[in-house]
């Protein structure tokens, strides 16, 4: 008797995938409440796993394009003259962080402020009166994180009468933004964690109710692979059909939010993510989770119960 | 065929269930295992179709050691071997047809040769008429031989019986015995494990007796030898 591992590597038939197939649908049948059970926990976990996703893009979207406005305004003060400007530019571009630096005259700061006053505004050329603000240099960072450490630098300097850059409303954002990540992320490893439990539980009872038919096919020579083919299948088709549900909801949901959302958003700096392809990737994301926790589930269960 | 050389089984709680076993068992030989309940039979038994590991020594059947032999591989060997147990072990949601087909269906056979194999078998064991049947509507004896009918219909070098008229009443064991001895002059090296002791008596074979682990006695066309 010669055992070859060519034997044992062999590609698997048609046939077989088709017997696989068949036996782990006839188990989700046979398994009925278990199998609503476990897919509905799946449910349950990738609608929030969704949503969460949904808002937590959208947000980190927001948070970019407020990141790249991030700038800082160092007001210069009115007693420099021309040398001592140019001498607090070079300074600044001196700093390691800094990208950009811009000259703006208290002019245009001023034409610019009207500008965004819109009518009321207009009362300010009424009045001849003194221009009040200061010429502005406007700092952009390589990095928008770094923001913060280089205003801190430029404060310090000479004739910088001021230094502007949100103090702290980014920050602010970000860490809401952080903690929201973290607690959403707690939340959700602990519904897969769930739905995880419960397909592997589904699994465990199929196992159990093959016992016999499993340990008939160890003795008359049946592969390992081929005795576990039909579990892994059976916890991919829960999860699987555990995502259904949630694409549709999803989908459907982020399309209507964005037909109400978006005009309101219009030129705000803020934009949502486009519903296409934002919905495509999200639906993939979803199927993919699924497959996982139903693969993942089985995976634990076949390992205990299933001595092969 | 089959060797066993220095055979040791010690179960993790103490038990020694074979120490030193020594047997060489011939291509087309017939052997009955005997000895008291708790002896070692179904551990000696056991091991021979690597259901158990022995702790040392080696086990070969047809030129492969199932003491190193790697669990990935075992499927394959067991392809080699057919295995009849006492409480017949057949599927009750299946007829007596599919329950030998699934022995060959799950090892992935050509489906074209599988109702050929599966229609021969069940005519040497004079099953064919009851193709149909469900395995609760069969005598013991029948169901019996259902499952001789799978352990054979792969043509295993090996048959290997635990106590296969255990539950049969005294007529329907000579059928099976009979049966066991059709399959054993087509060439097939049977090992029957029984406390059958009329069985042993009448249809003589090497007896090999197992007490407290260890081989008593191995005689060929030997006796039962013990009190039923």
């Amino acid at each position: 008797m010669c055992v070859t591992s060519k034997e044992v590597i062999t590609a698997m038939k048609a046939r077989t995938l088709g017997r696989h197939f068949r036996e782990s649908f006839k188990s989700l049948g046979r398994n009925g409440w278990m199998t609503f059970a476990s897919a509905s926990a799946v449910t349950v976990t990738l609608i929030l796993v969704g949503v969460f996703f949904v808002i937590m893009m959208n947000l980190n979207k927001v948070a970019t394009t407020i990141e790249e406005d991030v700038e800082i305004r160092v007001h210069i003060d009115v007693a420099a003259n021309e040398q001592d400007q140019e001498d607090l530019r070079q300074k600044i571009e001196g700093i390691p962080e800094v990208k950009t630096v811009e000259y703006s005259t208290k002019e245009k700061e001023l034409n610019s402020l009207i500008d965004s006053l819109g009518e009321e505004g207009e009362a300010f050329k009424l009045f001849e009166q003194d221009n009040p603000l200061n010429d502005v240099f406007i700092v952009k960072t390589k990095n928008p994180a770094e923001t913060m450490k280089a205003a801190k630098q430029i404060e310090k300097m000479e004739y910088a009468a001021k230094v502007k850059y949100g103090q702290g409303q980014v920050e602010k954002l970000f860490n809401f933004i952080n903690a929201g990540r973290n607690v959403g992320l707690v939340l959700i490893i602990g519904l897969l964690f769930t739905a995880m439990f419960l397909i592997s539980n589904t699994i465990k009872i199929t196992i159990m109710s093959r016992r016999k038919e499993i340990e008939i096919m160890r003795l008359v020579g049946a592969t390992n692979s081929f005795i576990r083919w039909p579990f892994f299948l059976e916890g991919l088709w829960l999860g699987l059909l555990g995502s259904i549900i949630p694409i549709a909801l999803v989908s459907t949901a982020y399309y209507y939010a964005y037909d109400y959302l978006a005009p309101k958003l219009e030129g705000h700096f803020i934009k949502l993510l486009e519903f296409s392809p934002f919905v495509y990737q999200i639906s993939g994301l979803i199927i993919l989770m699924g497959a996982l926790i139903g693969v993942w589930g089985s995976l634990m269960s076949v390992r205990k119960f299933l001595k092969v | 065929m089959i060797d066993m050389k220095d055979v040791y089984k010690r179960y993790p709680n103490g038990v020694t269930a074979a120490s030193g076993i020594d047997v060489h068992i011939k291509q087309g030989e017939f052997v009955y295992v005997v000895g008291p309940s708790g002896a070692g039979k179904s551990t000696f038994i056991k091991m021979m179709y690597r259901e158990e590991k022995p702790s040392s020594g080696t086990i070969t059947i047809d030129g492969v050691n199932l003491a190193t032999l790697k669990n990935a591989k075992v499927p394959l060997m067991r392809r080699k071997i057919g295995v009849v147990f006492q409480d017949f072990k057949l599927l009750q949601t299946l007829t007596v047809y599919e329950n030998v087909a699934f022995a060959l269906e799950v090892i992935e056979e050509h489906p074209k040769n599988i109702k050929k194999q599966v229609m021969e078998t069940l005519d040497l064991v004079g099953l064919k008429h009851k193709a149909r049947m469900l395995p609760t509507e069969l005598s013991g004896g029948e169901q019996q031989r259902v499952s001789i009918a799978r352990s054979i219909v792969n043509s295993p070098k090996v048959v290997i019986a635990d106590e296969p008229t255990g539950n049969l009443d005294p007529d329907t064991s000579w059928e099976i015995m009979n049966i066991f001895d059709e399959i054993n002059t087509r060439g097939t090296t049977v090992v029957m494990a029984t406390h059958n002791k009329e069985i042993v008596n009448t249809i003589k074979h090497r007896v090999i007796a197992i007490e407290g682990g260890r081989i008593v006695r191995d005689e060929q066309r030997g006796d039962y030898g013990y009190e039923s």
